[in-house]
C-alpha cells in the first residue's frame, strides 16, 4: 500500500499522501481501537506478513526484474538477516534459556537492551530494533558482496543455481553444531524483540504500533529501492537487463552495476528476513529452503516482473489466499448462512491443491502478471474508472485486464 | 477466455470471503470451541493426524459441557500448521480468531514453541499433547502439557540400551529439528554418564539415503542405534539397515510408536529389533481400546488418517486425554472465557486412559512412568511393553 | 590401499548407485534445457509421482504390469505437462516458463499431498530388485548393483537415438538453433514432446530403482533428488548428456564420501555430516568458478 506514492509525479503526490495517512491511521486503529473479532484478528498477521513479503518481492524484483540478474539466493540472505537480528537482540536475561543446549552463548550483548537502559524500555526496543534490522541488512549485504565477486561472472541459469547453492550452504552453516553458541545450532532462537514489543507509553495510555512497524520499515525500504530504480543507476540496471553487450558498449561498468544491484537487493532481503523473524517470534533455519525463494519468485511473477506495485499487490493476495481465505477448504465442511454443510472433497490439503491450481491459471493465462510492467498511478486509475464505469467494479483483476 | 477466468477467480475469492464471514455468522451462544493446533501436512503430518483422531474420538464421546447450568456443544476447530514454524503464527491466530477457549497441540515441539508467543499475547491457553522438548513450557505461562519431557525420555532410552549390556551406540537425528536434536542431546549426556561410547551424526532434511550413516555406525562398532526422528525417516532407517544386514537394536523416542513402524518392520522380512519409549501400553484398557478401534474402523477417513491400520498409537490416546483434560478445565472454570480456563487448568486433576494427569509448577505434567514398546518381527510384528519409572 | 577400499566399499557402491539414479533424472533436466533453455523444476516431482504410481497400482496389479504401466503413464504425464503448462508460453519471456515449471511442481506436490494424506507410503518390494547380494563382504540389494549398469545401457541407447536416428538429428538441430530448424521444416512440437517423453521415461526408471533402495515415498521425496540431479546436470555442463551422467556419478560418490567422511578417514570429530548436502553445492560453485559453463558445457556466444 505504501507504494501508492512511489511515483513522485505531481498529480499523484496529494492522493498518495492521503492514502498513506489513511493506511497509518487504519493500522493504528487495528492495533488499538478496533474490537478483536474473527476478521480483524486474522487481518493483522496477514497484513504484517504481506508487508514483509512485499519488501522481499520488491528486492527480488530489483535484481531479477530490473537488472536481469537471475538470482535464487534470497532464502539464504533472509536467513542471515533473521539470524543476525535475533542473535543481537535477545535480552541478557533470556539468553540462558534460549541457548540451553549449548549452555550459554558467546554473544553477550543485546542492542535493544543496551539502548533501553539509556533511553527507556519502549524507546530502546524501537530504536534498538531499527539498529538491529539495519545491521541484519548490512551483514546480508557483506555476504552478498563476498559471494558476488565470484558468482556474478556467471551467466543466467548458472548464476541462479550458484546462488541457490549458496543459500543451501548458508543454511547448513547456521545449523552446524560447532556454531551452537552463536546460532543455537538446530534449535530455535526466541525471546528477541518482536512486533509485540513496539509500543508507546503516553501518560497512562499505551499505544501499540506492532502492525505499523513492518509497514514503516518495508515502506521506507521500498521507497529507497524505487528511488534507486529511478536514478541513473536504475537506468543503467535496465540497460544491462535489456542488452548487456550494448550496455557495456555505452560505457556502463557491468560488474560494478551488477554488484551494486546484488548488494542493495541482498541488503533489503536481509532486512526482510529480520522483519520475518520479528513476525514469527521464533526463528529456525530449517524453513529457509529453496521453496521459500520460489514462493517469492512466484509472487514477483504473479504481480508482474518489473512492477513494484504489482509485487506489493501480489504479496498481499498470495499471503491472504495461502494463510487465510482458503483455509476453509481444509476444514471438511463450510458454514453457509449458519448451516454447516460437509463438502465431499474438502479435507486437509485441499487448500493447497486449489491454491496451486489458481497459481497455474494465473501463470498460464495472465503470463504478464497482475500489473505487467506498469505501476499504479492515481491519474491512470481515475481514467480507468471512468472507462469502466459501465462495467462491474467489484473486482480489481477485471480492471487491470481492461 | 481471460476475462471469464478473471471473473471466475474473483467470484471464487468472494465466495471464500463469504465462507469466512459466514463461519462467524454460524457462531451462536451455545457452542464452546476447542482449537486443534496440529500438523496435517509436512514431516509430522502422520503423527499430527493420529493425535487429532484421539481428540475427535473424545469429542464424539463427550460432545457437550455444562457451564453455569447451561449445556454447551463443544466444537473442534482444526488449524494445520504444516509442520513448519513459519506457518505457526497464522495457524494459531486462526484458532484464536475462531474464539477457541483452549488450543490442543501440537505434535512436534518446534511448532509448539513457535506458536507460544501468539497464544500468550491473546491469552488463550495451549496444551501440548506429545511435544516433549523441555523448552515448550519454559518461559511462558500459557503452555501446558500432559506428556513426559525429553530430559526424562532421553534418560530412559539411555538406560534401556545400557540394560541390554551395550556400550557403544550411534545417535542419528535430523539437522535443524528441535525435537530430535534435543532428545539426542539428553540421550547423549546420560549415555556418556553411563560410560557408553557415543558417535553422533545428523542428516539433512529430506534425506532418503541412510546407507552411509548406517555404514558409519557399523564402522564405529555401534551395537545399537538411537534415532529420534519422524516416522517417514524411521521407515527408511529400518528398511535400509535390514537391507544391508546390519541388525542391531534400533531405539527411538515417542514418535516411533505408530502403526507405520510395525508395517515397516514387517516389510523387512527380517528379525529387526525396534524399541521406543512411549506414553501408553496397549492392552491396559481393553474395552476402551476396542471401542476406539471400532470407531477408527467405522470410517474410511479415520482409518486412512491412522495410516490404514487400526493399530493404536499412544499419541491418539494422549489426544483423547488432552480433550478430556480440556473439558475438565472448562468445567472447573465454569466459563468458556480463555482467561478463566487458563486460571483453572493448573488445578485440574484427571485420571485418564494414559494415567493420572496433573500439572506441576511451570505447566509440565507430573508424570513418573513411561513404557518401552518393542516391535519384534520374526513372523509378524508383535508388540510388547515394559514399564520404566523415574 | 586394498584394505582401505575393502573397508569402505559400502560407501563406494552406494555412491555409484545413487549416482546412477541421479543420472537418470539429470538427463531429463539436461535434454529439456538443451532444447528449450528451460530449467524444468517439475522434473523431480514427476520422479516422485512415478514412485506413487507404483505404490498405488501394485496393490491391485501384478508387479510387471505395474512397472510397465508406470513407465507409460509417467511418459504420458510428461507429455501433458509440456502440452498444457509449457507450450502455451512458448513465446512468453523465459522467466514465465520457469515460473510455470515451479507452478507445476507445486501442483504435483500438493496433489500428491492431498491423495496420500501427507503420509509416507511404503514402496512395495520388487523381489528381483530387493534380493540381497554379497560383494566382497558387503551386503547390498540387487537394485544397487544393477543401477549403474542399467544407467549406462540406457545412456548408450539414448546416445544412439540422438546420433543415428532422424528424430535424434532433429533434436540436435533444435538444440543448436530453435528458429532456423523450424524454418528447415522440423516439426518442433513433436521434437519437444519426444524430449519430454524420453526424459520422463528415464525418470520413471530412476524412480523405481531409487525407491526400491529407499522404500518410502512422500510428496516431498522428489525435491532433494531432483535438486541434486539438477546440480549434476549443471556440473556436467547443462545441455550435455555425457556431462550430466558424469556429473551425477561424481555428485553421488562425493556425497557418500562426505557422509562417511569421519569414518573413512578416521577423523575423530562429529558433525561432518551437517554438510553432506551443502558440499554438493560447494563443489558445483567451485567448478563453475573454474569453468563457468560446467565440465562439458558449450561456451555460449552472445549475439549482438
Amino acid at each position: 500500500m505504501e507504494t501508492l506514492n512511489n511515483k513522485k509525479r505531481n498529480p499523484n503526490t496529494i492522493p498518495a499522501i492521503i492514502c498513506l495517512a489513511a493506511v497509518v491511521v487504519l493500522l493504528l486503529l487495528l492495533d488499538n481501537v478496533l474490537p478483536a473479532n474473527e476478521f480483524t484478528l486474522m487481518l493483522i498477521p496477514v497484513l504484517k506478513k504481506s508487508a514483509i513479503y512485499a519488501l522481499l518481492c520488491v528486492s527480488m524484483n530489483l535484481l531479477n526484474g530490473f537488472t536481469g540478474l537471475f538470482s535464487l539466493g534470497q532464502a539464504g540472505f533472509m536467513l542471515i538477516g533473521a539470524y543476525t537480528y535475533a542473535i543481537i537482540s535477545i535480552p541478557d536475561a533470556d539468553r540462558d534459556t534460549v541457548y540451553m543446549y549449548s549452555e550459554g552463548s558467546d554473544v553477550t550483548f543485546s542492542i535493544p537492551e543496551m539502548l533501553g537502559n539509556v533511553i527507556g524500555k519502549n524507546a530502546g526496543n524501537f530504536f534498538g530494533a531499527i539498529i538491529c534490522i539495519i545491521l541484519a541488512g548490512l551483514v546480508a549485504a557483506i555476504f552478498a558482496a563476498l559471494i558476488g565477486i565470484p558468482v556474478l561472472r556467471l551467466k543466467s541459469d548458472y548464476l541462479a543455481i550458484a546462488t541457490l547453492g549458496f543459500a543451501e550452504i548458508i543454511r547448513a552453516v547456521c545449523q552446524w553444531d560447532k556454531l551452537e553458541r552463536i546460532t543455537s545450532g538446530s534449535f530455535q532462537l526466541r525471546k528477541y524483540v518482536d512486533f509485540g514489543d513496539m509500543k508507546l507509553q503516553l501518560g497512562g495510555m499505551t499505544i501499540k504500533f506492532s502492525s505499523l512497524f513492518p509497514y514503516l520499515i518495508a515502506g521506507l525500504s521500498i521507497l529507497f529501492i524505487v528511488a534507486l530504480i529511478n536514478s541513473t543507476y536504475g537506468r543503467a540496471f535496465k540497460a544491462i537487463r535489456d542488452d548487456e553487450v550494448a550496455a557495456e558498449a555505452m560505457g556502463i561498468n557491468l560488474f560494478k552495476h551488477k554488484m551494486l544491484s546484488f548488494v542493495v537487493s541482498s541488503f533489503f532481503v536481509g532486512v526482510g528476513g529480520a522483519l520475518l523473524a520479528m513476525y514469527q517470534t521464533t526463528i529456525q533455519a530449517s524453513p529457509f529452503k529453496s521453496a521459500m525463494t520460489y514462493e517469492i519468485l512466484l509472487i514477483v511473477v504473479i504481480g508482474g516482473i518489473g512492477s513494484i506495485s504489482g509485487s506489493c499487490i501480489g504479496a498481499f493476495l498470495f499471503t491472504a489466499c495461502n494463510e487465510w481465505w482458503l483455509r476453509f477448504l481444509d476444514s471438511g465442511s463450510i458454514n453457509l448462512f449458519g448451516n454447516k454443510m460437509s463438502v465431499p472433497f474438502f479435507r486437509d490439503g485441499f487448500r493447497k491443491v486449489i491454491f496451486s491450481v489458481i497459481i497455474m491459471v494465473v501463470v498460464l493465462f495472465f503470463s504478464k502478471g497482475i500489473m505487467g510492467d506498469k505501476e499504479i498511478s492515481f491519474a491512470g486509475m481515475g481514467a480507468k474508472l471512468k472507462a469502466l464505469s459501465g462495467k462491474s467494479k467489484k473486482d480489481k483483476k477485471v480492471k487491470e485486464e481492461a | 477466455m481471460k476475462k471469464v477466468l478473471a471473473i471466475v477467480m474473483a467470484m471464487a475469492m468472494i465466495f471464500g470471503l463469504a465462507a469466512c464471514g459466514s463461519a462467524e455468522a454460524g457462531k451462536d451462544g451455545d457452542t464452546v470451541y476447542v482449537g486443534i493446533y496440529e500438523p496435517q501436512t509436512g514431516d509430522n503430518g502422520a503423527g499430527g493426524k493420529q493425535e487429532i483422531l484421539g481428540i475427535q474420538y473424545a469429542n464424539s464421546i463427550c460432545p457437550t459441557v455444562e457451564l453455569g447450568g447451561k449445556t454447551y456443544k463443544v466444537e473442534l476447530v482444526i488449524a494445520d500448521n504444516e509442520s513448519s514454524n513459519d506457518k505457526a503464527v497464522s495457524a494459531a491466530t486462526k484458532l484464536i480468531s475462531a474464539g477457541c477457549s483452549i488450543a490442543l497441540g501440537s505434535y512436534g515441539s518446534g511448532v509448539s514453541m513457535a506458536a507460544a508467543d501468539t497464544f500468550e499475547e491473546a491469552g488463550v491457553p495451549a496444551m501440548g499433547i506429545s511435544c516433549t522438548n523441555a523448552l515448550v513450557t519454559a518461559d511462558n505461562d500459557i503452555y501446558f502439557r500432559i506428556c513426559f519431557i525429553d530430559p526424562d525420555q532421553g534418560t530412559i532410552d539411555a538406560n534401556l540400551i545400557n540394560s541390554m549390556g551395550i556400550k557403544n551406540v550411534y545417535v542419528l537425528s535430523m539437522l535443524g529439528e528441535d525435537y530430535g536434536s534435543g532428545l539426542a542431546s539428553y540421550f547423549q549426556k546420560e549415555a556418556e554418564r553411563l560410560g557408553m561410547t557415543v558417535t553422533a551424526d545428523s542428516f539433512p532434511e529430506g534425506n532418503s539415503d541412510f546407507t552411509s550413516y548406517l555404514t558409519n555406525a557399523k564402522n564405529a562398532g555401534a551395537e545399537a542405534i538411537f534415532a529420534p526422528c519422524s516416522t517417514g525417516y524411521a521407515q527408511q532407517i529400518i528398511a535400509q539397515s535390514a537391507a544391508m544386514d546390519f541388525i542391531v537394536p534400533l531405539v527411538a523416542g515417542d514418535t516411533w510408536d505408530s502403526g507405520v513402524i510395525s508395517d515397516a518392520c514387517a516389510a523387512t522380512g527380517k528379525d529387526v529389533q525396534v524399541y521406543c519409549s512411549t506414553f501408553y501400553a496397549e492392552g491396559k484398557d481393553v474395552e476402551f481400546e476396542k471401542a476406539l478401534k471400532d470407531w477408527i474402523n467405522g470410517d474410511q477417513d479415520n482409518l486412512k488418517n491412522n495410516a490404514g491400520s487400526d493399530e493404536l498409537s499412544a499419541v491418539t490416546l494422549l489426544g483423547y486425554d488432552a480433550y478430556m483434560v480440556a473439558i475438565e478445565a472448562l468445567k472447573a472454570a465454569d466459563s468458556a472465557d480463555p482467561k478463566a480456563v487458563k486460571e483453572a487448568l493448573p488445578g485440574v486433576n484427571y485420571t485418564g486412559i494414559t494415567g493420572e494427569i496433573k500439572f506441576k509448577e511451570g505447566g509440565d505434567a507430573d508424570r513418573h512412568d513411561a513404557f518401552i514398546k518393542t516391535y519384534s518381527s520374526e513372523t509378524q510384528t508383535l508388540v510388547y511393553y515394559d514399564l520404566f519409572s523415574f | 590401499m586394498v584394505e582401505f577400499l575393502h573397508n569402505n566399499l559400502a560407501y563406494l557402491i552406494n555412491g555409484i548407485s545413487v549416482g546412477g539414479q541421479y543420472a537418470l533424472i539429470a538427463i531429463g533436466y539436461t535434454m529439456v534445457y538443451g532444447i528449450l533453455r528451460l530449467i524444468n523444476f517439475a522434473h523431480g516431482d514427476v520422479f516422485m509421482i512415478a514412485g506413487l504410481m507404483v505404490v498405488y497400482m501394485s496393490t491391485v496389479l501384478p508387479m510387471w504390469l505395474t512397472i510397465v504401466l508406470t513407465l507409460i503413464m509417467t511418459a504420458v504425464l510428461g507429455f501433458f505437462i509440456e502440452r498444457i503448462a509449457y507450450r502455451p508460453l512458448r513465446s512468453a519471456p523465459r522467466m514465465s516458463v520457469m515460473i510455470s515449471a515451479i507452478g507445476v511442481s507445486y501442483l504435483l506436490q500438493n496433489c500428491a499431498l492431498y491423495f496420500t494424506g501427507g503420509l509416507a507410503q511404503s514402496f512395495p518390494s520388487i523381489s528381483f530388485l530387493t534380493k540381497p547380494v554379497n560383494i566382497w563382504g558387503t551386503s547390498v540389494i540387487m537394485a544397487k548393483v544393477i543401477t549403474p549398469f542399467l544407467t549406462l545401457i540406457l545412456i548408450f541407447l539414448l546416445l544412439f537415438l540422438i546420433k543415428k536416428t532422424k528424430i535424434g538429428m532433429a533434436m540436435r538441430a533444435v538444440s543448436k538453433d530453435f528458429e532456423t530448424s523450424q524454418l528447415m521444416g522440423i516439426r518442433i512440437n513433436l521434437v519437444i514432446s519426444v524430449t519430454f517423453i524420453i526424459g520422463c521415461l528415464l525418470a520413471a526408471i530412476g524412480s523405481i530403482l531409487y525407491f526400491t533402495c529407499y522404500p518410502s515415498v512422500q510428496p516431498t521425496s522428489g525435491g532433494m533428488p531432483g535438486l541434486k540431479a539438477f546440480v549434476a546436470a549443471v556440473f556436467g555442463g547443462i545441455g550435455s548428456i555425457p556431462g550430466a551422467v558424469i556429473g551425477a556419478f561424481i555428485i553421488g560418490i562425493c556425497e557418500n564420501i562426505i557422509k562417511g567422511g569421519a569414518s573413512i578417514f578416521g577423523i575423530q570429530t562429529n558433525g561432518w555430516t551437517t554438510f553432506s548436502d551443502a558440499f554438493s553445492f560447494a563443489l558445483l560453485i567451485v567448478i563453475l568458478m573454474i569453468k563457468p559453463t560446467g565440465l562439458f558445457g558449450e561456451k555460449s556466444t552472445d549475439k549482438v
